[in-house]
């Protein structure tokens, strides 16, 4: 049995997971990665995608879109700025995240146009991997 | 003197009064409970963000290449002040206290020959700023069709400050709101958003063991326009509490007042009666001696 971690996923609006985890699987800014206990510290941040979580009872997704996490020796916390579990994650809720960031990419100022086009990309993405 | 009918109708129309406050005071104590769960839940999430963006301002703040959200632009001419006030009366002195205070400070900022640009969210703030202020108005924002605060509308108003930040309109933003302590003690207060202020805190320290990915600048660009809307969301969560706090102390002392004022009238009305009932007897009696 590996060793275990706390793990948090905050949203602004509500706590929506805390639970002791084996692994959680992050999609990072620059790549994905896992996080296991005694990882080093870090503080990445998030792009839009699913966040697995691997703990003694089983796998959890969640789909997560901006925010950051922050990994140390008291475990991870995923600070996301909307986060929901994968299964509430439908076509519609999809459609109208794609559109704000479409909407996004419209309004952004040239020196993020980039990251915010990553961001549609990313978004898109999600939504192929779910098959929405 | 008021006859017997009109003091009957007086005493109707307080009762209904009462039962109207009594009502309105239910409903903001059950709002607030919720409101007060709502500015809970949110408050892991912004002292984390919070924490995190302290450390990591602490590190990168002092280089040149600090972003202006944090370093600001240079110079503090052109003032926004941000009133965030409720969408309704009712509550006391709540919207009356956040407009004195953005009022004050306006007054401060204008004698000090600087630009002031006011934008309100909620329609009483609007109000109470637009007779003296009018003319320093740029925006306003309604929240009186939403139900419920949610991230999505603090996201909005990060989204206005920030576009408007970027296009130079000012160079200091700042908000003032309603801090709630306790149901009979709400404090207006202004907090700096824009550039981004943090308190020297014990986490700068211990930050620097951190591995960033991608790099601090990198983060911290991205987290600072989360920060305002984070700050933003829990100043209206806040507000919202305070709001229905007040609005439920306000309905409890005109509940009160409306009561005593039931049975002062009550009283007055007993002994008009009296008086009349006296009266009939009076003539009644000197009638049948005059026979």
């Amino acid at each position: 049995m590996a060793d275990t971690m706390q793990f948090d996923l905050v949203s602004p609006e509500r706590k929506l997971a805390s639970a002791q985890v084996t692994e959680v699987r992050v999609p990072g800014a620059d790549g994905d990665l896992t996080v296991m206990a005694g990882h080093a510290p870090l503080i990445a941040t998030l792009r839009p995608g699913i966040l697995v979580v691997v703990g003694p009872n089983g796998t959890e997704d969640y789909a997560v879109t901006g925010g950051f996490v922050q990994v140390d020796a008291s475990g991870v916390t995923v600070l996301a700025e909307r986060g929901l579990p994968k299964a509430e994650l439908t076509a519609a809720i999809h459609a109208e995240m794609m559109a704000e960031a479409k909407k996004t990419v419209e309004e952004a100022h040239p020196s993020v146009a980039d990251a915010a086009t990553k961001m549609l990309a990313d978004m898109e993405a999600l939504g192929t991997h779910m098959s929405l | 003197m008021p006859s017997l009918k009109d003091l009957k109708n007086r005493i109707e129309s307080v009762k209904n009064t009462r039962k109207i406050t009594k009502a309105m005071q239910m409903v903001a104590a059950a709002k607030l409970r919720r409101a007060q769960e709502a500015a809970e839940s949110a408050r892991p999430f912004a002292e984390r963000m919070t924490a995190v963006m302290s450390g990591l301002a602490a590190s990168v703040g002092g280089s040149d290449s600090a972003p202006r959200l944090l370093a600001g632009t240079g110079s503090d001419q052109t003032h926004l002040l941000v009133v965030m006030t409720g969408e309704r009366g009712l509550c006391g002195g709540f919207n009356a206290n956040i407009a004195k205070l953005a009022r004050a400070r306006a007054n401060e900022l204008l004698a000090a020959g600087k630009t002031v640009k006011i934008l309100t969210v909620g329609k009483k703030g609007r109000d109470a700023m637009r007779r003296d202020y009018g003319q320093y108005f740029v925006g306003h924002v309604d929240l009186s069709e939403v139900k419920r605060i949610g991230y999505a509308n603090a996201q909005d108003i990060a989204r206005d400050l920030l576009t408007r930040f970027e296009a130079g309109e000012f160079d200091v933003a700042t908000i003032f709101y309603s801090e709630f302590e306790s149901v009979i003690s709400q404090v207006p207060t202004a907090k700096q958003i824009i550039p981004a202020q943090f308190e020297a805190s014990e986490e700068a320290g211990a930050s620097a063991v951190y591995d960033y990915e991608p790099s601090e600048e990198e983060i911290l660009a991205d987290l600072l326009p989360r920060g305002v809307a984070t700050a933003i969301f829990a100043a209206l969560l806040e507000n919202n509490a305070s709001f229905n706090g007040a609005q439920m102390s306000a309905m409890d002392n005109a509940t009160r007042n409306a009561g005593e004022m039931i049975d002062k009238l009550t009283i007055e009305f007993n002994r008009s009666r009296q008086a009349v009932i006296t009266n009939e007897l009076i003539e009644i009696i000197s009638g049948a001696e005059a026979l």
